[in-house]
């Protein structure tokens, strides 16, 4: 799925339009980018504390106003971050692909050559079967157990057939393992818990990567001629026990059944955010290989298991 | 002056004499269980634990997920079985290279033993020690606690992918081509070799790996397995269904203790097409089994009883 091409391009890469940026994900990776770049963030939320070189248009960019801003003539390059992952959101799933949809279609329009989608390594789905190490190749099962995590899985594929359909556009899809850091995804917010829930007799292999260690990539994934599918994986991944005892977490084992009835019950009342298929997370294995990152992209994880485990515990959220 | 209750008097007494005698009570006991340690796992243990801790630091801890501190007490119990209880015996360590493996034997005895056997032979009775990593059920992994307890000391799903890592990380696979067919044949075939799979064949070729034939003696005897229950575990949905009439007596659940014999021959190397048609990796895969059932035959032929 990887290829290089030698083509040269202008030494400046022109503005990178980020969609999303409101997030906390997007203000780190704005923070990295704009020393090397002019940034646009385009949004549905207000983004704060932004560089002030930075432009952010607090627009969704479904709506038709979203064009002109795809349209200025100096955007070189599309980092697309906007992907709802909450899948209660209603419309949430319409919304994703409808909304990657547009943004390549604008890509096309105006000539952009670059597209960044940031996926998940979530989309392979933590299975039994599962290989210790997944590569690029290996079929995103995520949805077969877990219909929340559909719209991810197609958000993923919708962006793979740009690949055949339009050769002249360079997409890279990123996917990274478990993103840690002040973001507040799904694995980050559980590690921030006081008292961490386990699967009573269960000890998956966990691999977590650093936020900035995704920008980092985003960042290589922006050099002209880069194209693919790119797994992203942070320092050697080590047992999920023992990365509770470096963060110095207290756990409580629940065998699996009671866990899955507590969590369908709280789910449903809205007292949680983790739906109850997501305990394959901690129970097995979803694990990736960044060999091909590592020699296409020349990514190399700057943070160690420490720093990136410690990293969610760097800014408290209320 | 009070008079002492009989109540103190006791309790001086055995404060003064009491104690010490405990003491030394306790203390012969645990020198005792010191020795029976040192006679099980020998004298250079903890050097190999800390060997086999070194080498998965060094890079950075197993992927896999093998935990030394579980590893170690896991060998523990083994070496129980392995030096007192089966009285192990190996012949031919020095067949096995130094690098990258994979250690083909032959499969038997109802459950599997051997396999745990031979783990543990290659942590005790080599040097430096190895850990041989064998390849588990998919189904196993969903099983709390096994799976983890598996992971720990080393074993890992039997996918292709996961061998081939493996391998180029250096270490030794444990294969038993014989699968399941070999573990719960009947006790009138033991030492006769079932049909072997293929897979291990293809691995060997694609990534360069020599193959050391192992015949593991003394486990085909551990259980008597007068015949399989084909309909019955059909009925019951079970894999297969032995009948093993030895359970019934008590402390019988325990296998014989027969004498272990692990016989390792000279290394073989294949070359070709590992994506050759299945004829030709057949043939490739009948020459180990062949040179199996030699080592086998040989072996039986030369030892001197089934308990000594």
């Amino acid at each position: 799925m990887t290829e290089t091409q030698t083509e040269s391009k202008s030494d400046h890469p022109g503005t990178v339009l980020i969609t999303g940026m409101g997030g906390r994900f997007g203000g780190r990776l704005v923070r990295r980018l704009h020393r090397k770049h002019r940034v646009v963030g385009i949004g549905r939320r207000v983004a704060l504390g932004l560089p002030q070189d930075v432009e952010h248009v607090q627009i969704d960019p479904l709506r038709s106003a979203a064009r002109e801003i795809f349209a200025r003539p100096d955007v070189r390059a599309i980092v697309h971050l906007g992907v709802i992952h909450d899948s209660r959101r209603a419309g949430s799933h319409q919304d994703n692909l409808l909304t990657l949809e547009r943004v390549l279609g604008y890509a096309e329009q105006f000539g952009i050559r670059k597209v960044v989608l940031l996926s998940s390594a979530n989309t392979y789905g933590p299975r039994p079967e599962n290989p210790q190490f997944l590569r690029e190749e290996a079929p995103l099962l995520a949805s077969g157990r877990f219909t929340g995590m559909r719209s991810l899985v197609e958000v993923d594929l919708f962006a793979q057939s740009y690949f055949w359909r339009h050769p002249e556009t360079e997409i890279v899809i990123l996917r990274p393992a478990h993103v840690l850091g002040t973001v507040r995804n799904a694995p980050s917010n559980y590690l921030r818990l006081a008292l961490v829930p386990t699967v009573l007799g269960f000890d998956p292999m966990l691999q977590a990567v650093h936020q900035d260690d995704v920008a980092q990539a985003i960042d290589l994934a922006l050099v002209p001629g880069v194209r693919g599918i790119f797994n992203i994986a942070g320092p050697p991944p080590v047992p999920l026990s023992k990365a509770l005892r470096v963060l110095g977490r207290r756990s409580v084992g629940i065998p699996y059944s009671l866990a899955k009835s507590g969590l369908t019950g709280l789910f449903q009342f809205g007292m949680t955010h983790f739906p109850a298929a997501e305990l394959d997370f901690i129970r097995f294995v979803c694990m990736v290989d960044d060999t091909s990152a590592k020699e296409t992209l020349g990514y190399a994880p700057a943070h160690d298991l420490r720093e990136t485990l410690i990293a969610v515990d760097e800014e408290r959220w209320p | 002056m009070k008079k002492p209750s009989a109540l103190a008097l006791l309790a001086d007494v055995s404060r003064r004499s009491g104690l010490p005698l405990v003491d030394r009570m306790l203390e012969g006991a645990r020198r005792r269980a010191e020795a029976l340690r040192l006679r099980v796992v020998g004298s250079d243990f903890d050097e190999r634990v800390e060997w086999l801790r070194h080498r998965y630091d060094s890079i950075g801890g197993d992927p896999f997920g093998l935990d030394p501190d579980v590893a170690k007490s896991a060998v523990t119990v083994l070496s129980f079985f392995h030096r007192l209880y089966f009285r192990t015996e190996c012949f031919g360590l020095g067949n096995i290279p130094e690098g990258r493996a994979l250690l083909v034997a032959n499969h038997s005895g109802q459950i599997p033993i051997d396999g745990a056997i031979l783990g543990t032979a290659l942590f005790m009775d080599l040097n430096p020690p190895r850990v041989g990593r064998a390849m588990i059920e998919k189904w196993a992994v969903s099983l709390p606690f096994a799976s983890t307890f598996f992971n720990k000391v080393g074993q890992v799903v039997g996918v292709p992918e996961n061998a081939r890592r493996l391998l180029e990380m250096g270490e030794l696979l444990l294969v038993f081509p014989e699968g399941v067919r070999g573990i719960s044949k009947p006790f009138s075939q033991r030492y006769q070799l079932q049909a072997f799979g293929s897979g291990f064949m293809r691995l060997a070729i694609e990534t360069n790996t020599p193959i050391v034939p192992v015949a593991i003696i003394g486990a085909e005897e551990q259980y008597v397995n007068f015949g399989n229950l084909e309909r019955v575990a059909k009925v019951l949905g079970m894999p297969v269904l032995p009948m093993v009439p030895q359970i019934l007596v008590p402390g019988g659940q325990l296998p014989l203790p027969m004498k272990y014999r692990l016989h390792f021959g000279e290394p073989l190397y294949f070359r070709g097409d590992h994506l050759d048609d299945d004829k030709v990796i057949n043939d490739k895969v009948w020459l180990v089994k062949q040179t199996i059932q030699e080592l086998l035959n040989q072996a039986l032929s030369q030892r001197a009883g089934l308990f000594t």
